[in-house]
């Protein structure tokens, strides 16, 4: 990921300016790992996160990135500051380590989002876990194995290139010895930083990377053991809720708590606007809680009527994204047989992982802990520090694997509000939100509104290609088609809601506009979609995924007629390829569609866990249909109006069409992320369909609303 | 205040509560079985789903009184003598999840769905299951791993490639 794209990524998570970066003590983690064998990598390394950069002109700490520790018993941990949201990014970066390391792969363990036990890690998004930590990874379990190789070597008075290494041994095939990592490691302190550039395992001669494993401790989340968040139990724990104005922007201007301060079993918590209620027991909590009587004032405030209105007219040129151009936009329309000019639009949609925000704090003295579920551990540490005003240091963020996020869980409000209540109540609290506060007090994937202005030769060739973003964000903004006169550029506006990050960002809006643009523009010209794709682009990534996801679906077989439609989208972001064709049944009299079949074709590198990376395309198309048919946060003067799942509708069983994944494993390519892009192709399918259908034309998503078809 | 009596996966155990208390909420937050999950708190994502002398119920909306007397059974309470039930099997077999929240729910709603339905239509399954919310989208797989369930298939090698 650029550093530009990673700084608006951040940008659009609202806590930007409270961003600090600590030095981690290199002390704290050669204690932790007293003996045995560690190998850390520096962050400046040339395949270094993004900890190492400079990054809004301040130049970040070298940092420590990850590191392996092999303990005197040959047992592996890995440390990293990534977390597993149910990307199964926990699964696939241990077959990467045992891979290198030649160790089974139940041999390792992985330590993941704590922040006193793991390096400092930026967070869990952008689709950066693999193409990042991934190599990282493999260098130090490179590292670490030639220096188990060496140990053996120098014991054996060898030669070390006449030694093998595998399955958690060190053999001399000769002689027939051999010992096992932990009889190498017991007694020693052999710590080392990775330097150069190890040699890593061709990607053609993986044994446990690239294949179909399971989820580490699948069986723990068919049983009900796993303990998520809000399943976090502590001695003496007590349970807390907050009050919530009645709409954002609220003023405070009466409260009654005299019937919760009645109640022997509650205490009321009360700091400025902050109101919260605690109690031994949940149900105590909330009955406390609801007894209170708040007056708020709520100003006036916009609605979804006003929104694109709205999003127009409130530039926020602080944030104006570079403007792309290339040749002359004016001169090309003027010579283009064919020109088009249209715009497109997106609403608020939630995140609605179904694990909400929640948080176990316990205060020991003037040291914090909080247990939550975050995409950032180091943002909510660094959030906590800055509120209790307290060093980094003295603050704990374990991040257990969580009921997921898809991008909505950067910020660390709910760790805030469990380490309040547990202040004042001296005793460990849990604060868990309802269903009603994460949609209304999260933040959303933004709404946009997008222009495009093309124009084509009557051969089919594209010359021109102009197109604005207005809010909803600059990822997935370039066309990866050959154009030779462009503008593009992205404007970011006021928001009236909060937004941030979501899966895939603006790439999903930015991607519906320009792939339903296409279609249009192929329909103007009266040549098949798919052709004229192809007619304009070189990239052969991009050309292969088409063509794969085009073959399987058997593009061009059967012909789209009233009421049975077929589309075509295709793109790529963040090191992904993706073509998505659908079919869709149109009830025209009802205006009812049907999505009835999709075939995906998913590119990105050289695939680590096909079952696993599978699994993240299959759910990112289900999770595509809601936005693309039927999800938008409906809001008016700062209220949520549909802030419950009877409203704000999901996609379900009945929903879900045949869904065909067609993986392209590209061994000789670096592995890519691959949690979000399989998002992006869905939408503007669907739209091209619908209109192979009706003839209809829907630029709004999402399509919908109420199951009928929207305009 | 309430004594009441409950039986939770075979075993007797004694709550002081307000009768109007969830019964999600006496499962985890008193007895610490948290393999119950809160989604929604109306009934409409399935992740509070338990069994109540068999049928599946939604927990966040039984009050716990009503549920003294009967036949309670949670995730916790699916193995037998250490081995998966063969719904918690099959989800395990097809890998029918990612982040895992939505499964527990689930596989209560699946193994009510096989007791009334031991080898439901894909539109019987639909119908049963729409209820149940997984956010990241493994609804084929879950579909699979019913149809598994409903086969009494054994693991077909590890060969997940063609799913």
């Amino acid at each position: 990921m650029p550093t530009d794209e990673l700084s608006l990524e951040l940008a659009q998570d609202e806590i930007r300016d409270r961003l600090h970066w600590f030095r981690l003590d290199r002390r704290d983690f050669l204690r932790l790992c007293a003996g045995g064998l560690l190998v850390v990598l520096e962050g400046a390394s040339a395949t270094a996160q993004e900890a190492g950069r400079g990054f809004r002109e301040q130049e970040l700490p070298k940092e420590v990135s990850a590191w392996v520790h092999i303990d005197e018993d040959g047992k592996v941990t890995i440390f990293t500051g990534k977390v597993e949201v149910g990307q199964n990014i926990r699964t696939s970066l241990a077959q990467l380590v045992a891979e290198e390391l030649r160790v089974p792969f139940h041999a390792i363990t992985m330590v993941m989002g704590d922040t006193d036990l793991t390096p400092w890690d930026m967070g869990t998004f952008g689709s950066r876990s693999t193409p990042t930590m991934g190599p990282q990874l493999r260098m130090m379990a490179s590292t670490a194995r030639q220096m188990l190789v060496e140990a053996a070597a120098q014991r054996w008075k060898t030669d070390s290139s006449k030694l093998l290494a595998a399955d958690g041994r060190v053999i001399n095939p000769k002689s027939r010895q051999s010992l096992t990592y932990g009889e190498i490691t017991r007694g020693e302190k052999l710590t080392q930083t990775v330097s150069g550039d190890p040699p890593l395992t061709p990607t053609s001669d993986w044994k446990v990377a690239g294949t179909a494993l399971g989820k580490v401790d699948g069986s723990d989340f068919v049983t009900g053991k796993h303990q998520y968040p809000s399943d976090i139990t502590r001695p003496g724990m007590m349970f807390g809720k907050v009050l919530r104005p009645a709409g954002f922007n609220a003023k405070l201007i009466s409260l009654d708590i005299s019937a919760a301060e009645k109640m022997p079993a509650a205490q009321v918590v009360r700091d400025g606007d902050f109101v919260g209620v605690i109690a031994a027991d949940a149900w105590t909590a909330e009955q406390a809680l609801s007894s209170i009587q708040a007056k708020w004032n709520v100003p006036a405030q916009i609605s979804n009527q006003e929104l694109f209105d709205h999003i127009r007219n409130n530039p926020d040129s602080e944030g104006e994204g570079p403007q792309h151009t290339s040749g002359s936009v004016a001169h090309a329309m003027a010579g283009a047989d064919v020109k088009l000019e249209q715009h497109y639009t997106v609403q608020y949609i939630a995140h609605a992982p179904l694990e909400p925000r929640a948080a176990v704090a316990e205060w020991n003295g003037d040291k914090l802990t909080v247990w939550t579920g975050t995409q950032r551990p180091f943002g909510v540490r660094d959030e906590l520090a800055e509120t209790f005003r307290i060093p980094a240091r003295r603050v704990r963020v374990i991040m257990p694997d969580m009921g997921s996020g898809y991008g909505g869980k950067h910020t660390g409000e709910c760790a805030i509000q469990a380490a309040r209540l547990a202040k004042a109540a001296d005793k460990p609290v849990k604060v868990v939100w309802t269903r009603e506060e994460e949609f209304t007090w999260a933040y959303f994937r933004p709404a946009g509104w997008i222009e495009i202005h093309s124009g084509a030769q009557r051969d089919g060739t594209l010359v021109a290609w102009e197109h604005h973003n207005y809010n909803s964000g600059p990822s997935g903004i370039e066309t990866p088609y050959n154009v030779a006169n462009q503008v593009i550029q992205f404007h970011p506006t006021k928001s009236p809601l909060r937004q941030g990050s979501y899966r895939g960002l603006a790439a999903t809006a930015n991607h519906f506009a320009r792939e339903s643009h296409m279609d249009e523009l192929a329909h103007a010209l009266g040549v098949d979609p798919l052709e004229f794709r192809l007619k304009n682009l070189t990239d052969p990534r991009l050309r292969a995924v088409l063509q794969a996801a085009a073959e399987r679906f058997g593009w061009g077989r059967a012909k789209s007629a009233p009421g049975l439609g077929f589309g075509i989208a295709g793109g790529v972001e963040k090191g992904g390829y993706v073509a998505t064709c659908v079919e869709v049944e149109v009830n025209a009299a009802r205006k009812k569609v049907r999505l009835s079949r999709v075939v995906e074709a998913w590119e990105s590198g050289a695939i680590v866990n096909p079952d696993g990376l599978r699994n993240q395309i299959m759910g990112a198309v289900v999770q595509a249909i809601g936005g693309a048919l039927f999800e938008a946060i409906q809001f008016k003067n700062g209220r949520i109006l549909n802030p419950h799942f009877a409203q704000y509708r999901l996609p379900r069983f009945s929903d879900v069409p045949e869904i065909d994944i067609v993986l392209i494993d590209r061994k000789d390519l670096p592995s890519a992320g691959a949690g979000e892009t399989g998002i992006v192709g869905l939408a503007p399918a669907v739209s091209n369909a619908i209109f192979a259908a009706t003839g209809t034309r829907l630029r709004n998503m999402p399509m919908a609303v109420s199951g009928e078809l929207t305009s | 205040m309430d004594d009441l009596l409950l039986n939770i996966n075979g075993a007797a155990l004694h709550t002081r509560t307000s009768g109007n208390e969830t019964l999600l909420s006496v499962l985890r937050n008193q007895f610490h079985l948290t393999g119950t999950k809160y989604g929604c708190g109306e009934g409409q994502c399935g992740a509070c789903t338990v069994l109540i002398d068999g049928v599946a119920r939604r927990s966040c909306l039984t009050r716990v009184s009503s549920a003294a007397g009967a036949r309670i059974t949670t995730i916790e309470g699916l193995e037998s003598n250490g081995v998966l039930s063969p719904v918690q099997q099959a989800f395990l077999d097809e890998e029918a999840f990612q982040c895992g929240y939505c499964t527990a729910g689930m596989i209560l709603s699946v193994t009510a769905l096989l007791r009334e339905h031991p080898h439901p239509t894909d539109q019987q399954i639909i119908e049963y299951m729409d209820g149940n919310i997984c956010r990241c989208g493994t609804y084929p797989r879950i579909v699979r791993a019913i149809k598994r369930a409903s086969q009494g298939r054994e693991k077909e090698g590890t060969d997940h490639a063609n799913r």
